[in-house]
């Protein structure tokens, strides 16, 4: 870590006149694994770093800033990017709300995202998990016809922020993932499923419901038919709940409300979303798999609630949109790597749950159906207009219990209908990898496309 | 970087390693009793620039050099990168890599290159060639181009970015082939607001070459358009749901092909049978008016390459024949696997990632029905002006589109607008319901992701009609 701020703290000291200069230091270590037949199908381990640089003039027409990245630590290509970024800043135009954060008091919380056991545990000890993920979902169930892809898969990752203005940040990361997908066929029919355990180090992995949900999602849609067409309720499990709250939580980035790219933009504290919802993005929670002590600025992340009880309440900001704004940074800035400048956005966001269980759900739902799939979110939900259709495949609720599975359907609305239409949200809320984590959540007056 | 006289690079600064040093790789990759090694070196500089809200927000500049080495022993590969690349740092990539063959044995081996086969990039207007003020100038030109279509336009975004990725790959069969492949991308995306909400427009330029294609002209087009686009949104309606019948205009609808069975037609969710096409080479799979191509030689268009990431030239491969399946596309690992040649679509976001089979552009072949006349013969149904993306699930030929522009067709008129939604189909299926082909021939580019791999795609067709597909809207 300390090799990191000191790499970085020598680029900081290159500036030149009145420049600012922050710069965002990576490094990393990646090893997957692939199963295929009880043999390893491929292997892979690299180490890879990187740097992004982004250098800021001002004047009194505002700030300008330009930015340059390179693949690589070494001193040349470093050189390289703080050249290029000082020759992309004259191009930009001057604004005043361009800045760099500043550090601004909060202190950063004590999460330990990092476990040595990443680094420690043989290879062989990784292969292990991945040719016995592969054996427990082919042997798991007599339907299941061929596995297609069975991995272990793991990271450790170090970065650091710092800039001449004051920010001094560095954090450290590790990840560990089995996932699985299995055919299942029963002769005539073909039906996929997909499961995953993850945690932050291989000994937290659990193979058994890793396995368990491939199987299981694969054997029992098979025979499903396509449905026919009706206004209906929409049970999403929690795996597809936390993909709808994604897909919310942009349209809560500040940033796109102050360039007028969000359906939220000039609905502070207006009801949005049914007395059900409470929304939070809460990176300091340990159990998020995305929790964070810093944000892609540099800053201490925090709690902030977005929709309290149905009422809108917050938007998340870095530093230049919350200055658009007339507000300040809620420690929100996300980075996509090295590459290009940070952005505002949800980080870690959760629904409160209820206390409902899944079961219960569908009973007092009584009709609809029980989404355990999506396809087609990137192109079939405009997070602009709000308008929302997307492939789905999972089963009928019939009488108040789960019936035949079903799949080519679609199930369409708008977002904004969505979120008051917010019938039942349960207390199963599954800490899944990904920026939003949900339980069961049910939504009324659905159109779903079928035959 | 020194030119020969006559223009040309040397062999050294095309390979961006030297062949001596190559050579020493792959025999150290291949000494612990490997079947095969490769070394792929590549060179990427990428540069864009943002309009947003009549601001230049910001120019990035990026550079990205590496190499991947992958090591085939039996069935396994074994594969490590590095950014480091001296002859030590290669060395260790190829130590990392030759892991998987851990029965050792087999000692030092030695691997002859052959001829350096290079290919260099036709572009006119070479990226450094151009001053960034004439980009800026772009931008602003098509800003201005949007904005005065309309006061509903209240946003617009304007994209423009180039990169310039050289590589070598070598490999223990002798392969030495090193290319240069120029890229020039232009977008807008505007919102347009009125009493309905928000409404979103979009239009892509994009191609295998340099700015030349970035013109002026060019670019004020495709922004007026992306304007209409949002503008004649904003009187949409909910799309219907059920099946009707779909009109697809020439361009953007390859996408269709590209999802409900390009991906099926990758050898390796084939070899897994993984896809519903697998052993039906020779069948009918569509209808007779259908002939599929996938063909990496299209000079220009965003799938373009001269060779695959594994050194293979690219090819017009044929993959469906008046609806007959011919064949299915393939790399090199795939196609060793079956004794056979790799049909040049061997490819990989960066040389961070292994190869594996993609698609480059992948287009229908056009008919002679006339796009007017197919829709004048449609009484009821949606016209779709431009196709988003889309996802399939290649074991089950389940598939969706969405339409970023579509329209209702009634009494074979195209009458009112519709609102953005996903299209659902199955492969198979739909392949079957090709009723009429025009002539109309156009390609729209796209990015194509699988396994976490980016590649850009070409796709293609001609207006063409489906006797039916459901239709996801909320009506």
């Amino acid at each position: 870590m300390s090799e990191l701020f000191e790499r970085a703290q020598r680029i900081l000291d290159a500036a030149i006149g009145n420049e600012q200069i922050e710069v965002y230091l990576s490094s990393g270590v990646d090893t997957e694994v692939q199963a295929y037949q009880g043999e390893i199908e491929q292997l892979s381990s690299a180490s890879s770093s990187g740097v992004g640089i982004r250098i800021l003039h001002e004047s009194a027409g505002g700030a300008q800033v330009g930015t340059a990245w390179a693949g690589s630590l070494n001193d040349a290509a470093i050189a390289d990017a703080l050249r290029e970024a000082r020759d992309n800043v004259r191009f930009a135009s001057e604004d005043e709300y361009l800045a760099f954060a500043r550090p601004d008091g909060v202190e950063p919380g004590h999460l330990e995202l990092s476990d040595p056991s990443v680094s420690t545990t043989p290879i062989e000890d990784k292969i292990a998990i991945a040719i016995e993920l592969e054996r427990m979902v082919r042997s798991g169930d007599p339907r299941i016809r061929q596995v297609d892809s069975a991995s272990y898969s793991d990271y450790v990752a170090q970065a650091a922020v710092l800039s001449t203005t004051g920010i001094r940040a560095a954090y450290a990361r590790s990840g560990a993932f089995a996932s699985v997908e299995a055919i299942a066929s029963d002769g005539g029919d073909d039906q996929t499923g997909w499961g995953l355990s993850a945690g932050r180090a291989p000994g937290e992995l659990d193979l058994e419901v890793a396995a368990a949900d491939a199987i299981s999602r694969a054997t029992r849609m098979l025979g499903a038919v396509k449905p026919g067409s009706m206004k209906t309720t929409a049970v999403f499990d929690p795996r597809n709940a936390a993909t709808l709250l994604a897909i919310i939580g942009g349209a809560l980035s500040g940033e796109a409300v102050v360039r007028g790219r969000s359906f939220f933009a000039d609905r502070m504290g207006e009801r949005v979303a049914s007395e059900l919802l409470t929304l939070l993005d809460d990176p300091t929670d340990p159990r998020h798999f995305a929790a964070s002590v810093f944000d892609g600025e540099g800053l201490a992340c925090r709690r902030n609630v977005m929709i309290e009880a149905g009422y809108l309440r917050g938007f998340v900001y870095d530093t230049v949109s919350a200055r658009r704004a007339g507000t300040v940074s809620t420690g929100s800035a996300i980075r996509g790597g090295i590459a290009g400048s940070p952005s505002a956005g949800c980080r870690a966001l959760q629904l409160v749950p209820g206390s409902l269980t899944q079961d219960e759900i569908i009973a007092a739902v009584g009709e609809g159906i029980f989404v355990e799939s999506l396809m087609g979110i990137h192109s079939g939900v405009n997070p602009i207009s709000g308008d929302f259709s997307v492939g789905v495949t999972g089963r009928m609720i019939r009488n108040g219990v789960l019936a035949e599975p079903v799949r080519e359907v679609t199930v369409a609305s708008t977002l904004q209908r969505m979120l008051l239409n917010l019938s039942h949200v349960g207390g199963d809320v599954e800490w899944l990898p990904g920026n939003a984590a949900a339980p069961t959540i049910a939504v009324g007056e659905i159109a779903m496309s079928g035959s | 970087m020194a030119r020969r006289a006559d223009g040309t690079l040397s062999e050294m600064e095309t390979t961006l390693v030297e062949r001596e040093v190559l050579e020493r790789i792959l025999a150290a990759a291949m000494g612990r009793g490997a079947q095969f090694a490769e070394v792929f070196v590549e060179d990427r500089t990428t540069a864009s620039a943002m309009l947003d809200q009549r601001r230049i927000e910001e120019l990035a500049s990026g550079r990205d050099r590496g190499a991947g080495i992958r090591v085939v022993v039996g069935d396994t590969t074994g594969f490590a990168h590095t950014a480091d690349l001296s002859e030590r740092g290669l060395l260790a990539a190829a130590g990392a890599a030759a892991a998987v063959a851990r029965e050792g044995g087999g000692g030092v081996r030695e691997v002859a290159l052959g001829q350096l086969d290079a290919h260099r990039s036709t572009a006119r207007l070479r990226p450094h060639e151009v001053d960034k003020a004439r980009k800026i100038e772009l931008l602003r030109v098509a800003d201005d181009a949007a904005r005065s279509e309309s006061g509903s336009v209240t946003q617009v975004q304007v994209g423009i970015g180039d990169s310039t990725r050289r590589f070598v790959v070598a490999n223990s069969d002798g392969v030495f082939a090193s290319d240069e492949q120029i890229r020039t991308r232009f977008n807008v995306s505007c919102v347009a607001s009125g009493d309905s909400g928000m409404q979103t427009g979009y239009r892509p330029l994009a191609a295998t070459l340099g700015f030349e294609i970035v013109t002026a002209e060019a670019v004020a087009q495709a922004a007026r358009d992306a304007a209409r686009q949002a503008i004649t949104k904003l009187d949409a309606r909910p799309a219907p749901s059920g099946d009707l019948p779909v009109v697809l205009a020439g361009g953007s609808g390859g996408i269709l092909f590209h999802e409900a069975c390009g991906h099926g037609l990758e050898a390796d969710a084939i070899l897994k049978q993984a896809s519903v096409y697998t052993g039906r080479v020779g069948e009918q799979v569509a209808s007779p008016l259908v002939t599929l191509v996938d063909d990496g030689t299209v000079v220009g268009e965003w799938g373009h390459l001269a060779i695959d990431d594994e050194g293979r030239a690219g090819a017009r491969n044929v993959l469906i024949e008046n609806g007959v399946l011919t064949d299915y596309m393939w790399d090199y690992l795939r196609a060793r696997k079956e004794g056979r040649s790799s049909s040049g679509n061997g490819r990989r976001q960066s040389y961070q990632h292994l190869p594996m089979v993609r698609m480059t552009n992948t287009y229908l072949l056009e008919g002679d029905s006339d796009a007017d006349e197919i829709i004048a013969q449609t009484p009821r149904g949606v016209y779709v002006a431009q196709l988003g993306g889309g996802q399939v699930n290649t074991a089950t030929g389940d598939f969706v589109f969405g339409m970023t522009a579509a329209f209702m067709i009634e009494d074979g008129r195209i009458t009112y607008p519709l609102r953005d939604c996903n299209l659902i189909g199955n492969g198979p299926e739909v392949l079957q319901r090709v009723d009429a082909v025009a002539s109309d021939f156009s390609m729209t580019p796209g990015t194509c992701g699988k396994d976490g791999q980016s590649v850009p795609v070409g796709t293609g067709q001609a207006t063409m009609r489906l006797t039916g597909v459901t239709i996801g809207g909320a009506a």
